[in-house]
């Protein structure tokens, strides 16, 4: 076990952890913010995606050792996020989800693609998201609500 | 006979056999000099070799693709999870390199890592677009054409081998997600820069050949 000192959606968080244990259980176990989802363990569904400084992480994935002094952000901040906001509120409006396992992931990473490309086009939105899986096949209201997003964030 | 033409005789005499040895010396060198240009060029050649069985290696080549996407494991096979190439070879907004690639290996979880993990340029591919790799000749000439390779000459490829930080990642991959560890290059770090060191003392000589 190993001390670690984080700083998770802008608060100092320490937690007391085997330093394998990844980001994901830290988050859920540790800080009981069970909002990022377990879907695959491998990095290959997106459904834990959380932004490391931001830039959108598996974090089921990321050894805590491995972390470093780098800020976490999380679904949980997204509601104070302006362009978190902005797409939390396009999803309801498209009423994106169905079962909803996936779509926290869904939205942490639509948000890192809105902030780096405001204007995506159809082939930046699915290469961007082509890592996150929805077996509900929500893709196409994905799609819309990241382009009505992406309207109201002008 | 005269004195003074014994003298301007001898004069004559040593002065043509001087002129003999200079000549035959001369083309004795000049054979020397070229056979030694053949015995250079091909250890440079045998040594590109070696050099070029670490290049196609598939901890080396996976990530030298000619293609949208990088490859994994010994099969070389298409990464996983639709991850792809990007404008600068580090994925795109959302689904980038970083988003599962550290800083080191991260063994827990299997997730190989190291400084900066990009693809290299399109340039730099060593497969052409079906994943066969390129043959040597190919990929000697583009390692060796600076218009490509970063503008590298022999001094600054054979630097790029000894201290790329990805280039020494070769030699330590860390574990797969099940435990096992990444299989190594055919030679070692020390064993592939020796080869890169006789192949640019050489020269860097190409194979002919398409």
């Amino acid at each position: 076990m190993a001390k670690y000192q984080l700083n998770i959606n802008g608060q100092r968080k320490e937690v007391s952890v085997d330093p394998s244990t990844p980001l994901l259980w830290v988050l859920r176990e540790d800080l009981k913010m069970t909002g990022t989802k377990y879907g695959c363990g491998v990095s290959a569904c997106g459904a834990c995606t959380v932004h490391v400084a931001g830039v959108a992480t598996r974090s089921c994935m990321l050894p805590i050792s491995l972390l470093g002094d780098r800020p976490v952000v999380t679904i949980e901040a997204m509601k104070d996020d302006p362009v978190g906001r902005v797409v939390q509120d396009a999803w309801v409006e498209q009423d994106v989800v169905q079962c909803g396992y996936c779509q926290s992931g869904q939205i942490m990473t639509a948000v890192a693609l809105l902030k780096h490309t405001p204007r995506p086009t159809d082939t930046n939105i699915d290469e961007s998201m082509g890592g996150n899986i929805c077996r509900c096949a929500t893709y196409v209201r994905i799609r819309e609500a990241i382009k009505v997003a992406s309207q109201k964030l002008k | 006979m005269p004195r003074h033409r014994v003298v301007s005789l001898l004069i004559s005499t040593l002065f043509f056999a001087f002129g003999a040895w200079v000549i035959v010396s001369g083309a004795l060198g000049q054979t020397r000099d070229g056979r030694r240009s053949a015995a250079d060029r091909a250890e440079g050649l045998a040594a590109w070799e070696q050099v070029y069985s670490v290049l196609t290696h598939p901890r080396c080549i996976n990530c030298h693709t000619a293609t949208n996407y990088p490859q994994q494991g010994d099969d070389r096979q298409r990464h996983f999870a639709n991850v792809i190439r990007g404008p600068e070879g580090k994925g795109v907004p959302g689904l980038n390199c970083a988003s599962c690639h550290q800083e080191s290996n991260a063994d827990s979880t299997g997730v190989p890592g190291g400084h900066n993990w990009h693809l290299a340029p399109l340039s730099m591919k060593w497969q052409d677009v079906n994943d066969n790799p390129l043959s040597s000749a190919a990929v000697c000439r583009a390692v060796t054409d600076r218009s490509k390779n970063g503008n590298l000459d022999g001094p600054g490829l054979l630097k790029h081998h000894e201290e790329e930080a990805l280039v020494l990642w070769a030699w330590n991959p860390g574990r797969r997600p099940d435990g096992t560890m990444r299989t190594l290059p055919p030679l070692s770090h020390a064993e592939f820069v020796a080869a890169t060191r006789r192949w640019v003392d050489a020269g860097t000589p190409c194979p002919p050949g398409r």
